[in-house]
Formats: C-alpha cells, structure tokens, sequence
C-alpha cells in the first residue's frame, strides 16, 4: 500500500471482509458509521449491524450482552465518546465481565482538527490501559490496522483499537503481519530509541532519517501494543541505546509514555523523554498546524532525541 | 397454574427470604430491602417462568435473567442454590474473601449468573444485546432483566428502553421492582419517576402494571409478555422494600445494612423460620 490512507477506511474494510468469513462477527455504532467506516460493513450486512443512534452507553452495553450470546461484537464511535462517555460501561459491563468486545474508536488525538477540543481525546489510552483485562492497540498505518483489526477478531478478550481521523502515509508495505504481543523494530541505531505509536511512527522514522545524516544512528521501535506492553523489545532498545525517547499523539500522562517510564523505572533507568501532549487539552486547527504547535512532528522529535542525548552523555 | 402451585411459589418467596436474610446476617453486610422487595418476583421467575438447566449453565437455548439492581444478589444467589446451580451451603459465604458470591453478581465465578452487574442502569442494554442475538440465531430464548426503581433514573436505562422498542424486541421482558425507596429516601422525593407507566407506553412498550407480591399476578404479567408481538414487555410490579419484616418494611434505613443479634432472630421468627 503506497499511498495514503486513513486507518478507519482500512477498519471498515477489513471488517466487511471478516463479515463474509465469520458470521459471529457483529458490528455496532453510534450515529458516526460513516465516519468510523463501519458503514462498509453494513451495507454488506445490514442484518448484523446495529445502529444504536447517538447513545454511547447503550452501545457498549448491547455488545456486552451480544458477546454473551458468543457473537464478536466491533463497538464504533469517536474515541472520545467510546472511552469518555462510556467509559463505566466499558468498565463494568465489559472488562469484568470479561467480554469478547472490539472497542474500535476513529478520531482520536488532535489530527480531529477543525472540530476541536472536546472532539479530540488525549486521554483515552489512559483510561483504557487502566483497566484490567484491556488489550490496547493504535496501529501506525492502513496496513497495520487492517492486521490488527483481524487479530482483534481472533482474540478472546475485550480490545480497545485507537485509530485516526486523517489519512497517513504507509509505514509497512503488504506482506507485512504484525504479531500480537511483539513491538516491531524499524529501524536500528546504537545511540538512541524512539518508541512510537499511531501516526508518530511515520515522523520517527522521519526523525530518524534526519539524525542519521547528523551521525546519531536512532533504533525506532512501533510499539503498537500499549497493553500487554512488549517490555522485552522495549529494554533491548533501551539496554543498547541507554536513551529513550517515546512519541504519541495523546497526554504524555496515562499513555505510551507512562507505559514506557513504568517499565524503564523499575526495570532499566535510562534517560527518558516523553513526547506527546503536555497535560493540556487541543483546539481547533488544521492538523499539520495542531501538530506543529503541540509539539508532535519529526523535527521536535530529532530535538528530543538531542536532549536525551545530552542526558546521556552526563548520566 | 392453579392455586396449589401459587401457593408454592409463594412458599419458595417466603424461603428465599429467610435465606437472603440468613446470608446477609451471616456476611455482616449486604442490601435486604431490595432483596427481600423482588422475592416474588424472583420465585416466579426462578421457578415457573424461566427455562433452565442446572446441570448445564451454558445451555445455549436457555433463557437469560440478569439482575440489573446487583444489589440483591444474595436473592439470585438464594434462587440459584435452590435450583439446584450450586449447594445451598455455599450461600453463607457471601461476601467473604474468595467466596463466588461477590458483594455484586460476578458471571465469571458463580455458574448460573448470566451477567455481571451491580453498577446500576447497565443490565438493560446487555438484555438488548442478548435478545438481538437470539434473533440473528433463530433461537427461543427469552430475556429477562429486573430493575430497581431507584435505577430508572440512570439515562441508559432510557437509552435501552428506546433502542428496545425501535429492534422490537419481544422476546424481552423487563420488571422494575417498584418499592418507592432509594438510598436518599422516598424515589418520590428524590427523583420522581412518575408517570411511569406512560413513560414506558411512550417509549413504544407494552406495559403492565401489577402487584409484585402477588405470585398469580406475577405469573399472569409473565404470560401476556409472551403473547405480545412486535415491542418488549416492561411489568411495573409495585412492592414494599424490605417485605416480610415489619421493621424493615417501608424502612429506607435496611436498603444496605444487615440484621444482627436480636434484630436477626426477629426477622427469621417473622418469615416463618423453623
């Protein structure tokens, strides 16, 4: 896939595809399936689809109860309103129930854009990878999100899938398969790590290209499972580099970052450098110029991993 | 079903009552007032309307009751050990460390407790799920899902109501156990649901009003649910928190707080306790 796509077209079409395999598979949504893409799966199968209008916590709770029937229910809305609005829903009904619910939200962090503040979350990976039984994933392109989506179906458990509002350039090409459980290495450098998620994947590796040409050779690593955290890949980067930089389009509090400290501060200190938004809410805005003034492209990333560096060198 | 048999699931109600009662003295905490408010309904259902299989819990044909007020848990707990789902012994370790009987209803650790609940407002979606399902499946199931007054106030129940109504879900069945009190005090005075009953009719179910302890009305509300095509069923059985005690009864002071000593022993004398 060498053009650009957004990770929602690549969900609704790889959910239609799994509609035709599986009949168990089940699709749920809030009054945004076309925006979600799981239009693409009700057209195909109307009679598996169901609409519950704008009624979020009625959302999570009819796929807890068609996961108790045995079917795979995909449960869709913006991420802010699939963690936010119903997020004791998610909790009780589903977590400790222990149901086999795909929580896939579109939309999430800033690249919303024009929409705004109370359309963008930056806390949701917070709120779910605090809760236990969750499985956390937020695919890096089109292409790892079809892959993650399938795998989502195949496992047993509830599963929070974060995907994007705008299109993004691809990281992997077609053959590639992602693995549950294992972060991918993309790249390999001795001085530093980035450690990225979403769409942050693309600019450290953009990072990473500019760097290699001031001579700091950076490993990045796609650490498209926030939850169950790959801590094997994540303290080899960070035993070989002893500098980590981590980058997510969220708060830099409760996501990737916080994942990444927790494990480097009890397993292997090393300097660490969280990019992401600081504790603060988006705004309105194009997304390249939200990303810009929050501090989440490629060129802040190349300054981060600059003053890792620095701390490294004094450590 | 005639009257011998309303006479015994009234016994069964009585019984389930000194059980709850029983459990939660034992325990040293827990709800009885909303526990014992529901005893009828829950006999009726238990043991003459649903259709179950002790011996196979995952029995995908059986019909599904979830307790959406997972407050009385120690009366589904008391109803599930007299069918027979475990020993009636058992009962008496409720909430106790590692006991399978949670504080609240845990699916995952008792056989028999179709869902776990006790955060309050959530148990009708999940009967809106299981209902869809058995429709995708051509199955006969019915589902079943027992509210508590106080928990219509919650906005998902509504959310539920709406959406149930809208699938026309009419192999659904939901019951407030309407006993008029809540943790502040009277639902009246706290939160008003009324008009109730118009409210539901409004949102596009059939509705039934009844006394819920009476068991033949009970049986008869579960009946004409049966019969009603094309729209869920909701039953607005009117009760008395804490029935079958006279101090509990009426008495907001016994939603969560648990008979001990001579307090005990009165209210077991009460419920007819050999």
């Amino acid at each position: 896939m060498s053009r650009k796509m957004t990770t929602r077209e690549a969900y609704g079409q790889t959910l239609a595809a799994l509609g035709a395999e599986n009949p168990a598979i089940v699709v749920l949504d809030a009054d945004l399936s076309k925006s979600t893409r799981t239009d693409l799966f009700a057209a195909r199968f109307p009679e598996r689809f169901f609409n519950v209008g704008i009624a979020e916590q009625n959302l999570m709770g009819t796929a807890a109860g068609l996961a108790l029937a045995g079917k795979i229910p995909f449960a869709s809305s913006f991420a802010v309103f699939a963690t936010g609005r119903a997020f004791e829903q998610v909790r009780n009904s589903i977590c400790h129930a222990r149901l086999n619910v795909k929580i896939v939200a579109s939309h999430a962090g800033i690249t919303v854009g024009e929409d705004g503040a109370s359309h963008q979350a930056v806390e949701d990976l917070a709120l779910m990878r605090a809760l236990p039984q969750m499985t956390v994933i937020v695919p890096a392109d089109a292409v790892q999100t079809a892959q993650a989506v399938r795998a989502a179906a195949a496992y047993v458990g509830p599963v929070y899938l974060r995907l994007g509002r705008p299109a993004v350039a691809p990281v992997y090409d077609e053959d590639y398969r992602f693995v549950w459980g294992r972060a991918d290495v993309l790249r390999e450098g001795r001085d530093a790590s980035i450690v990225a998620c979403g769409i942050m994947v693309a600019q450290a590796l953009e990072a990473a290209a500019i760097l290699a040409q001031e001579g700091i050779e950076v490993t990045v690593v796609n650490m498209a499972m926030i939850k169950p955290l790959d801590t094997v890949t994540l303290l080899a980067a960070a035993r070989r580099t002893g500098a980590v930089v981590t980058a997510e389009e969220h708060s830099i509090i409760g996501g990737l970052g916080s994942a990444v400290a927790e494990v480097l501060g009890e397993e292997y200190p090393v300097p660490l450098l969280r990019v992401g938004l600081p504790d603060v809410f988006g705004e309105s805005g194009r997304p390249e110029e939200l990303l810009a003034k929050y501090g989440l492209t490629a060129s802040h990333l190349v300054k981060a991993v600059h003053q890792v560096l620095a701390r490294k060198r004094h450590a | 079903m005639d009257t011998a048999t309303h006479k015994e699931l009234e016994q069964k109600a009585q019984r389930l009552r000194r059980l709850v009662i029983k459990m939660i003295g034992t325990a040293g905490s827990g709800h009885p007032g909303g526990s014992l408010s529901a005893a009828e309904i829950i006999s009726v259902l238990y043991f003459h309307e649903l259709r179950l299989d002790p011996q196979r819990p995952d029995w995908p044909d059986r019909d599904r009751f979830i307790l959406s007020k997972g407050h009385a848990a120690p009366l589904l707990y008391a109803a599930l050990a007299e069918r027979g789902f475990f020993p009636v012994d058992e009962l008496f370790t409720l909430r106790r460390l590692g006991s399978r009987l949670q504080g609240h209803p845990d699916c995952r650790r008792l056989p028999g407790v179709e869902m776990s609940t006790g955060s309050l407002g959530q148990g009708l979606s999940v009967g809106n799920g299981l209902a869809l399902a058995a429709r995708l499946d051509g199955r006969a199931y019915r589902v079943y899902v027992l509210l508590g007054d106080g928990e219509v106030q919650e906005g998902m129940v509504w959310e539920a109501g709406m959406a149930a109504a809208f699938w026309r879900l009419d192999n659904l069945v939901a019951i407030v156990d309407y006993n008029g009190l809540q943790i502040d005090g009277p639902v009246a005075a706290v939160m008003s649901l009324e008009p109730l009953a118009e409210k539901w009719r409004a949102f596009g179910w059939e509705v039934v009003c009844i006394d819920g302890h009476c068991v033949a009305e009970v049986c008869g509300a579960l009946a004409h649910a049966r019969s009603v095509k094309g729209k869920p069923t909701m039953i607005v059985a009117a009760t008395v928190k804490g029935k079958g005690v006279s101090f509990m009864e009426n008495r907001v002071e016994w939603h969560g707080v648990a008979p001990q000593g001579e307090q005990l022993a009165q209210a077991l004398e009460e419920l007819g306790d050999e």
